[in-house]
């Protein structure tokens, strides 16, 4: 019977399926950060537990870390400090691969994975965080997980789930300019909405998918749970074998041929079957930017901002509650919104490309007197790659903040916050009520409409900077 | 696990779409590196002002719902991060039972973990039950889970669907970790052939 990707993934993991289709999965890759392991480390001394497979478990803190380039002199906030030093102590005491706060290689742990070579094809992987949906960009199946299920995952390298169904999200043809794969996955949010995907593992195919770097694919992939899906992949290429190649913990010699022969095979079958088809033209999508607190709430930047009376059911309460929370108007052009804030970094858009895309518009530029904008590398080798590029001397230049690596602002659970009311234009991938700082506001953008927005001090649309 | 059979008590209406993660616990009480007391922090930012003042408006603010015991919720409820904080904090709070039209994945999964019960119904029954737990503390609502029915406060009864595995686990208190270990030796076998198939893993 023909299978889609998903489905072969599936099958070479199972080992074990129960009568009611209940089925142990096996995983190969098991991240691990600071914020929602503690508890499970202390379940399995609870239980005089060890971890199961420490060569396939990988750990490293990002969501507390400080990102201020004085962070070596240590934490500041008690409690954050008492997460990462559990993560050290975790990581030691179970023997499992660490990067600590002071190594090169250190931040966002869905950055860190794919960079050190740990993310290959055909895997599963796992981390208590649902941006875990980035690796799928290899075309492996990847999801985040609770703390429960980390804790059942360290002690047995299983999991135990159900069958997702299949989801196929195409994009025909080709992006215009100043359209990118953040746009991408924004339009296919707004097309389904955040709970059109539950239930669900998205593949993305399509030329316009098939044209993105991997950089762009794992924007892509990253967003999948926004739009309420278990996973988002994208098969594997020479553009994705490329990327793994060489890389530390990527297979070598006679083990990388045999990876690749079959990584070859990851690819939906001809007349497989997908339960739910979504199709949108490349050529339809424009720069996008979200006006409300909920990911699906995506509008053009050409667009003017919606009202309550446009919506049905539940959504017009929430619509009301937005607009209020966001402090914008109904009619309002999006264009005319004056910001305070741009933030650009988060595993969504804190990969080289992205600091590549905002360098290529701010050079020679500035970011409007009075505005605050943030660089966040999403580890310490993009930061490294990127200084010897000279791109952050040119975001430098422009009036950037350079900052050390880490989640920041996209949860705010380090110093780098918003305050009340404070207008931001953000790189990340959520702007729930709160998200980046109790009354924070926050617009989701592309690493190109942020930079357009730093300069004029609005919400621009980046093709009218030429 | 705290063992889910029946469970009596008011149920607080939260007809809002998409109440996400974020709303039930906020990324500030993330940084525990336990499992309880989360409760007091639940729905924190819609609970209380910046002083720390609860805002008399919010459902569990309000006399008849401080000691609820099933949230009544709209669409996609819990949509959002991974955090087991949020339903670690619903619990800790004493709601148990959630009801909507949808969840989102990981939060529907994570509850199964905490002795919390989701259920999904469709619109209709779901509006039923808003309108039901309007009506305050009045408003008792009954969850069978050995029979899957909801009874309420006017004496009808609704059936609801749960996957069998997961309702035996909730039934008894099963510690899925201790069942995972029963078959140590398939997860053997699976990895002794995984070597030989995929030795770059």
């Amino acid at each position: 019977m023909a299978k889609t990707l998903y489905d072969k993934i599936w099958d070479a993991h199972v080992v074990h399926e129960a009568d009611d289709g209940t089925c142990l999965l096996y995983i190969d890759r098991h991240l691990v950060h600071e914020v929602t392991s503690p508890q499970a480390f202390e379940g399995l001394r609870l239980n005089n537990r060890t971890v199961r497979a420490p060569d396939k478990t990988i750990a490293v803190p990002d969501h507390n870390v400080p990102t201020t380039l004085d962070r070596a002199n240590g934490i500041e906030n008690p409690e954050s400090k008492i997460q990462v030093d559990a993560l050290d102590k975790n990581a030691k005491d179970f023997g499992i691969h660490y990067y600590p706060v002071s190594d090169v290689r250190q931040g966002i742990v869905h950055i860190v994975g794919p960079e050190q070579g740990w993310t290959l094809p055909g895997m599963t992987v796992v981390c208590g965080d649902s941006h875990t949906a980035t690796h799928g960009a290899f075309g492996s199946l990847a999801h985040g997980i609770g703390t429960s299920e980390v804790e059942h995952v360290l002690a047995t390298q299983t999991l135990i789930q159900k069958k997702s169904k299949n989801m196929k999200v195409e994009i025909t043809g080709h992006l215009r300019p100043g359209v990118t794969a953040k746009d991408i996955t924004m339009a296919v949010i707004g097309a389904t909405g955040t709970a059109g995907g539950t239930g669900y593992v998205i593949e993305y195919c399509g030329s316009a998918i098939e044209d993105l770097s991997m950089e762009g694919r794992m924007t892509v992939c990253n967003m999948a749970i926004e739009g309420g899906a278990r996973a988002g992949l994208i098969a594997p290429d020479e553009k994705t074998f490329a990327y793994c190649m060489g890389r530390p913990h990527a297979p070598k010699g006679a083990a990388w041929e045999a990876a690749l022969t079959y990584w070859k095979t990851l690819k939906t079958d001809e007349g497989a079957h997908f339960d739910k088809v979504l199709t949108i033209k490349g050529e339809d999508i424009a720069p996008l930017v979200t006006w409300g607190t909920s990911p699906e709430d995506v509008l053009p930047i050409t667009a003017t901002v919606p009202s309550p009376d446009d919506y049905t059911g539940g959504k017009v309460e929430a619509v009301r509650r937005s607009l209020a929370y966001m402090g914008l108007t109904p009619g309002q052009k999006l264009s005319d919104v004056a910001i305070d804030t741009v933030f650009i970094g988060s595993c969504t858009n804190g990969r080289i490309e992205d600091l590549r895309e905002v360098a290529a518009i701010m050079k020679g530029k500035k970011v409007k007197d009075g505005l605050r904008a943030m660089i966040v590398p999403g580890s310490g080798l993009v930061r490294a790659q990127a200084e010897e590029e000279g791109i952050a001397d040119i975001l430098k230049d422009a009036g950037f903040e350079w900052r050390m690596a880490g989640c920041s602002m996209c949860l705010a659970m380090n110093p780098d916050q918003l305050s009340p009311e404070e207008r931001c234009v953000s790189t990340s991938n959520r702007n729930f009520e709160g998200r980046q700082g109790r009354g924070g506001r926050t617009h989701l953008a592309s690493p190109a409409m942020a930079a357009a927005a730093a300069i004029t001090g609005r919400l621009t649309d980046v093709r009218e900077l030429g | 696990m705290e063992k889910f059979t029946t469970l009596e008590g008011v149920a607080a209406p939260m007809p809002l779409v998409n109440i996400d993660t974020d709303m039930i616990i906020p990324k500030q009480f993330l940084k525990t590196i336990k499992r309880t007391g989360l409760g007091k922090n639940l729905f924190d930012e819609m609970r209380y002002d910046a002083q720390g003042q609860e805002i008399p408006d919010f459902v569990l603010n309000q006399p008849a719902y401080r000691d609820a015991k099933i949230l009544i919720a709209g669409d996609n409820f819990g949509c959002g991060s991974s955090r087991e904080h949020a339903p670690w904090a619903l619990a800790d709070f004493g709601i148990r039972c959630v009801i909507s039209t949808s969840f989102a994945d990981i939060f529907f999964n994570n509850c199964f973990k905490n002795g919390i019960l989701p259920i999904v119904l469709p619109q209709s029954e779901v509006d039923k039950l808003m309108d039901d737990a309007a009506r305050g503390a009045n408003a008792v609502i009954t969850v069978d889970l050995e029979n899957q029915t909801i009874s309420g406060p006017d004496g009808g009864t609704i059936s609801f669907d749960v996957e069998p595995f997961r309702k035996h686990c909730l039934l008894n208190g099963l510690d899925d970790i201790g069942l995972t270990m029963q078959k140590a030796a398939s997860i053997d076998a699976f990895e002794a052939q995984y070597k030989t198939a995929a030795p770059w893993i």
